[in-house]
């Protein structure tokens, strides 16, 4: 299992890392269920994540369905916009997609980059009132990408102490069904305990990761044969409760322990005979008078 | 010889296994059944054979049946679903019962003496209507009664013998409401009255022997119509004008139809503020009702009206009934302060009293809602009258001689909630056999049981010894006792009345109907909502009584102003109450209470803000504490929108106090409305307990419940997929679980099941969720687990990092931290269709949890959560199968003996709810819907104690004869040894 997990990371590094080298749009590897891009000042290191590999059910089937369908792909950019506390929304950065469109009439998004605004004067010292009264600071997303903002914004908060790190660690999770979005969870990338530590970030720049989720096949339920489910299934359920022992058997076992038990005080009369007679008998050389017990009760 | 003895009485004593499921005679020694029909709508009294007296009734939990007249039991009873309300009943042949029911769209006769149905007929038309059913006693065609049955916009005429639609006429093109069908007395015409829109007055004369149409009438009626329309005689009708004000009378005759206007202020010369016309039918009369009194106005044969009577208090007035030759009379009552005056009237006589009762009643049952009456003849060959009343709490009552002859408490039918409070503790100084009446029968007790162990009882005497072990004064004792099993059940009725039942026997302890939750001008129509245990004392359990919380509201959309009560539960005096000024939308038990043990409540009110409840300074400063810790979440079902709160700051504004808080949104979840529809939201109850969060697996490895308080469950499903069953194709519906925690919005679990359609029903409990939905490409029902696990915590398994500190298993969770936490699921197929789903709960969550689950038959199956393990599979190694897991099956086994309802029905079941007993090993259920029940569960066999049949005598008598039997041989081997040492 660890040897299988280490190897998974390590092929994801290395696809990461030549997606890297190469810059290019070989980006079929990219699977879509993941797509991230770290803050342009902070390169990121998504190995060290392993939120991503449980994100990506399956990569090599995704893989295949896109050498399979080459549709059309259209760009698409969709606005990330913060809050301070009970202030209003502002925006914060951009996330861009591939919006793809499939054969069979649905809409995925692919390939999600994230780019974040650097945060100005005035957003720092609201961040740092936040930081000081234990505040909620707060992001949201149009709920559709198409036509923002859709029906509503999506919100999301997080106590503004837990992304100071060195930087300011933050981690999307985007929550998608087609081009809706249904949920974005926002938070820190690692623990956040509580009490919270008031603690101002070295650096003020994002250090970004984000992930892009969309529902999980529920498993089909098995069906098995007839004959199967007589034996597997209610076998246990169905069967007699086990009787113990000496249910069972107490009508053999109640005459053998009588026979034993006779027998074992027969056993134990007559070694003791034995042992007398002889005992009696070796001494009746010595001295013949006064008979034994177990003679006597002879 | 002493082996002998002792290998014997071993054997003996082996041979009592421990048993599996309920023997017949212990069927009744710790639950407990009680049906009930719900409040009477109608009633129809049978009196044709006179052998036994019943009145059949039909109710509003659409439950047909039949009572005794003299007790009060039921005879039989049918209970429709809950979608087929009846609308009218009568009896027909004088053998059969004919209930019209869903919006007049299904006839069907009932076999009188024993409810079997006899037929059923389906009346289709185009559309609504009103539904009226009318059963002449004295038309006949070709030898056969004729029900004449106006349903689904059309007239339809149906034999009563094999219910067979004869003919039938639709009025539906023509937009004809219609309101009375008359059969004059006799005859073989029918007229059918009614309106088209408000104010044309239509008048259809037909055959009744064919349908054949023979007049219509019509005429313009200007200024409409509002209200009843009172039939007054085969010809009159009586209707109020669209302002309220004018009295109009038609009059249709030989093809005329005229109309007279009677204002209201000349026939009275007081103002009547709104007055509205009863729907009883009275001969030749009909009453205006206002809000203080009744005005009885006959219509005389020139069409003239003419003011009666006017009295005050009056509440409830019966239909005509004919008694005798040509005389009818029919029964009105009035109430004054805690009686109620009963008054039989002649119908063409007003001053003639036929009778006049007065019955003192109990100040619980509220205000008389409906009578019905009845006659008979004395015993002195005059005309005597019972009446049959409905109350204000739903229960139904029989008044005979100026007496209650019995009494039934339907309002118990419609519990809208349950919880439990605890007994009063046993005081000092209650000797045993004042509990025990007196030594002498509790010693006969005594040894008619052992001879009942020993098998020598007679059947007279088994019989004794059941109806003694079924009413044991132990269980139904008013006091706490030391295995938790006595409690007082607390249920909240839709009638606003709160009952107490002992969960022993079941008897109602005390009854409360609460004045907040009455009909009054401010709250014309308030509802409870639910339940709370508002103080549970554990400091001062001897002297504080414990008290619920009752919360209901005005009218029944959710802006409705609120309403609370606050009840002991000992007494069952109401110790308080207040309307609010604000609305009740959700009730948050916070885990606070202040010094008193009051529970602290938030209420959130329709404009997202928080109230805090009780309202003492005290309160706030615990709230105040904890206040950036308080979350909740609102589900918006119809916007599919599921969003989470906290709280700001004082409220400003109207209502302004500081018992009142802002709140902020913090997240949301939006659903798209295109693709799903929330349907179900489940999260765990507040009160479990969890023993343990490590769960051992098979090859000693450790896994790490995720257990949290708020986790929310939602399921969603394709919008075309709401209707029912068959309405979405499987390509075309899906079915959505999520798992969200409450507190930061994350979706922690999403898994779409395709071709899946609703109802949804699911459980919460400990890290797992147990849900039960519909499989449209296997056409079979299923039921998933999803089981999470936390990851954050599994490294934890190294004993010496347990040993040195190093773990995280004491630091606190927050919800902010990110979480690493597997799901893990699987499905089976389940045979029925589900009503009601709960689990099991006990002291301290160590004994193994059942699902009891409601189903489509009424009864409660209790099923092992081993069954819905999801990890299960199909061959288990070795060390799976020691750990006890099942092998997989594609469906959950249904073992008929693991009914928890053995061989009862809870008709209409709607609710299950679990509450642990103090042995750990033993759960309380009761079960609601129609009927109540109530058992004790040990899912696990009561292992922390010897079973209630369990022998004591026998154990005694062993011990005794092991004794008698050592010192037996010990004596015959002492003389054997002196016999020896003689010889």
């Amino acid at each position: 299992m660890k040897t299988r997990f280490l190897s998974f990371m390590f092929s994801v590094f290395l696809l990461t890392s030549s997606f890297h080298a190469f810059q290019s749009d070989e980006l079929l590897v990219d699977d879509g269920e993941f797509g991230l891009e770290g803050a342009p000042p902070q390169p990121h290191q998504r190995s060290s994540d392993p939120a991503y590999i449980r994100s990506s059910p399956t990569p090599t089937t995704t893989t295949r369905r896109k050498f399979s369908d080459s549709d059309s792909d259209s760009k698409i950019q969709f606005s990330l916009e913060h809050a301070f506390g009970d202030s209003d929304f502002v925006p914060a950065g951009t996330f861009s997609a591939r919006l793809k469109t499939w054969s069979h009439g649905g809409q995925t998004l692919t390939k999600l980059r994230f780019s974040r605004n650097a945060f100005t004067q005035a957003e720092k010292e609201n961040f740092e009132k936040l930081l000081i009264g234990d505040e909620f600071y707060r992001i949201r997303l149009p709920s559709n990408v198409l036509s923002p903002p859709g029906r509503d914004y999506v919100v999301s908060s997080v106590k503004a102490r837990c992304l100071p790190r060195e930087g300011l660690d933050e981690h999307f999770v985007i929550h998608m069904e087609g081009v809706n979005i249904l949920a974005v969870n926002y938070g820190a990338p690692g623990a956040c305990p509580y009490p919270r530590q008031m603690k101002l970030p070295a650096k003020w720049s994002f250090n970004s990761h984000t992930v892009l989720k969309n529902s999980e096949q529920a498993p089909r339920t098995p069906v098995f044969a007839e004959e199967q489910l007589g034996e597997n299934g209610e076998g246990e359920a169905v069967k007699p409760p086990e009787r113990s022992f000496w249910a069972k058997y107490w009508m053999y076992l109640i005459p053998l322990g009588l026979i034993v038990m006779n027998a074992i005080t027969q056993a134990m009369n007559m070694p003791e005979e034995q042992a007398t007679g002889q005992a009696g008998a070796q001494q009746g050389a010595a001295v013949q008078r006064g008979p034994s017990p177990a003679v006597r009760r002879r | 010889m002493a082996i002998r003895v002792f290998l014997i009485s071993l054997l003996f004593l082996s041979t009592t296994i421990t048993t599996f499921s309920l023997y017949e005679d212990q069927v009744g020694l710790m639950d407990w059944h009680q049906q009930y029909i719900g409040k009477v709508k109608d009633a129809v009294f049978h009196t044709q054979k006179t052998g036994r007296k019943r009145v059949v009734v039909s109710t509003e939990e659409n439950v047909i049946a039949s009572l005794d007249l003299r007790h009060g039991e039921i005879f039989w009873r049918h209970v429709l679903g809950s979608n087929d309300a009846i609308d009218r009943i009568d009896i027909a042949l004088g053998k059969y019962v004919i209930t019209l029911s869903s919006e007049g769209s299904i006839l069907r006769a009932w076999n009188l003496p024993d409810g079997q149905m006899v037929w059923e007929s389906f009346l289709k038309g185009p559309n609504h209507s009103k539904s009226l059913l009318l059963v002449p006693t004295s038309l006949k065609v070709d030898k056969d009664n004729v029900i004449i049955v106006f349903g689904k916009g059309g007239l339809h005429a149906v034999s009563s013998i094999h219910g067979e639609i004869l003919w039938q006429k639709d009025f539906a093109a023509e937009s004809f409401e219609v309101q009375h069908v008359i059969q004059p007395l006799g005859s073989d015409i029918i007229y059918v009255v009614g309106f088209v829109g408000s104010s044309q007055f239509n008048v259809y004369q037909m055959n009744a022997k064919n349908g054949e149409l023979l007049k219509h009438e019509s005429a313009a009626l200007s200024g409409g119509f509002s209200g009843e329309v009172s039939l007054v005689s085969s010809n009159t009708l009586v209707m109020l004008d669209s302002t309220g004000s004018t009295l109009i009378t038609v009059n249709f005759h030989n093809g005329e139809i005229n109309f007279q206007k009677t204002d209201i202020s000349d026939l009275i010369k007081e103002s009547l503020g709104m007055a509205t016309i009863l729907p009883s039918k009275l001969a030749g009369m009909f009453a205006l009702k206002t809000t203080t009194f009744m005005i009885f106005i006959r219509v005389t044969d020139e069409g003239k009206l003419e003011v009666v009577d006017k009295i005050n208090h009056v509440t409830a007035v019966s239909d005509a009934l004919s008694f005798s030759e040509g005389q009818q009379a029919f029964a009105l009552v009035e109430h004054y302060n805690n009686d109620i005056y009963l008054t039989v009237k002649l119908g063409q006589e007003w001053n003639s009293d036929l009778l006049k009762e007065s019955i003192k009643l109990d100040d619980q049952r509220g205000l008389v809602h409906k009578v019905f009456i009845n006659n008979y003849i004395r015993t002195d060959r005059s005309h005597g009258f019972r009446a049959l009343i409905v109350m204000e709490d739903h229960s139904l009552l029989l008044l005979q001689q100026g007496e209650i002859v019995w009494c039934r408490e339907d309002g118990l039918a419609s519990v809208i909630d349950a919880t439990t409070s605890e007994l009063p503790v046993e005081k000092e100084g209650v000797s045993v056999a004042k509990v025990e009446e007196n030594l002498f029968e509790w010693l006969k007790g005594h040894i008619l049981k052992i001879k009942g162990t020993l098998m020598l009882a007679s059947p007279e005497e088994v019989v004794n010894i059941q109806a003694m072990r079924l009413k044991s004064s132990e269980k139904s004792k008013m006091t706490r006792d030391h295995n938790g099993f006595r409690k007082l059940l607390i249920v909240l009725t839709k009638s606003g009345k709160v009952f107490a039942l002992h969960t022993g026997d079941g008897r109602i302890v005390w009854s409360l109907l609460l004045n907040s939750l009455r009909k009054s001008e401010t709250c014309e129509n308030p509802t409870g909502l639910n339940l709370y245990q508002w103080r549970v004392p554990h400091h001062h359990a001897m002297d504080e009584n414990p008290s619920v919380l009752v919360v209901g509201r005005c009218r029944s959309n959710s802006d409705a102003p609120g309403v609370l009560s606050f009840v002991d539960t000992y007494t069952g005096k109401e110790l308080g109450s207040s309307s609010l000024v604000h609305s009740v939308v959700q009730v948050i038990l916070l885990p606070f209470t202040d010094s008193n043990e009051q529970r602290l409540h938030l209420l959130i009110d329709a404009k997202q803000r928080a109230h805090l409840y009780p309202k003492n300074p005290e309160a706030v400063g615990i709230f105040q504490r904890e206040f950036s810790n308080i979350y909740w979440y609102s589900v918006e079902a119809d916007d599919g929108i599921i969003k989470g709160h906290v709280l700001k700051d004082n409220c400003i504004g109207e209502v302004s106090d500081e018992y009142c808080f802002e709140t902020k949104e913090i997240w949301s979840i939006v659903f798209p409305l295109e693709s799903e529809k929330i349907i179900t939201t489940v999260t765990r109850k507040l009160n479990e307990v969890v023993h343990t969060q490590a769960k051992v697996i098979a090859d000693q490895d450790v896994m790490y419940k995720y257990i949290s308080k708020n986790l929310l469950f939602v399921v969603t499903v394709a919008p075309k997929a709401t209707g029912g069953i068959g309405s979405a194709t499987p390509e075309e519906s899906w079915l959505v679980a999520y798992l969200i925690d409450s507190v930061t919005g994350r979706i922690l679990h999403r898994m779409t099941h395709h071709g899946s359609h609703g109802p949804v029903h699911a459980v919460f409990s400990e890290n797992w969720v147990v849900y039960h939905y519909f499989n449209l490409r296997a056409h079979r029902y299923e039921m998933s687990v999803i089981e999470i696990f936390d990851q954050s915590r599994a490294d934890n398994k190294d004993v010496w990092k347990l040993v040195l500190g190093k773990h995280n298993l004491t630091s606190p969770i927050s919800s902010y931290s990110r979480l690493e936490v597997i799901t893990k699921s699987q499905s089976y197929f389940f045979t029925h269709s589900v009503k009601a789903i709960a689990v099991t709960s006990t002291a301290k969550g160590i004994t193994s949890k059942q699902l009891l689950i409601g189903t489509v038959g009424d009864q409660v199956l209790a099923l092992d959560k081993r069954f819905l393990d999801p990890r299960r599979s199909i061959n288990p190694t070795q060390a799976e199968k020691e750990e006890g897991m099942i092998p997989l099956t594609d469906s959950l086994p249904i073992i008929p003996q693991s009914y928890v309802t053995h061989s009862l029905k809870v008709e209409g079941l709607r609710g299950i709810v679990t509450v642990p007993a103090k042995l750990e090993s033993t759960a309380l259920v009761f079960v609601y819907g129609v009927d109540l029940f109530f058992t004790r569960l040990a899912p696990s066999r009561t292992y922390d104690s010897l079973t209630e049949d369990f022998s004591y005598a026998l154990l005694l008598m062993t011990i005794v004869a092991l004794v008698v039997a050592i010192f037996v041989t010990w004596i015959l081997s002492e003389k054997k040894e002196l016999r020896d040492k003689w010889r």
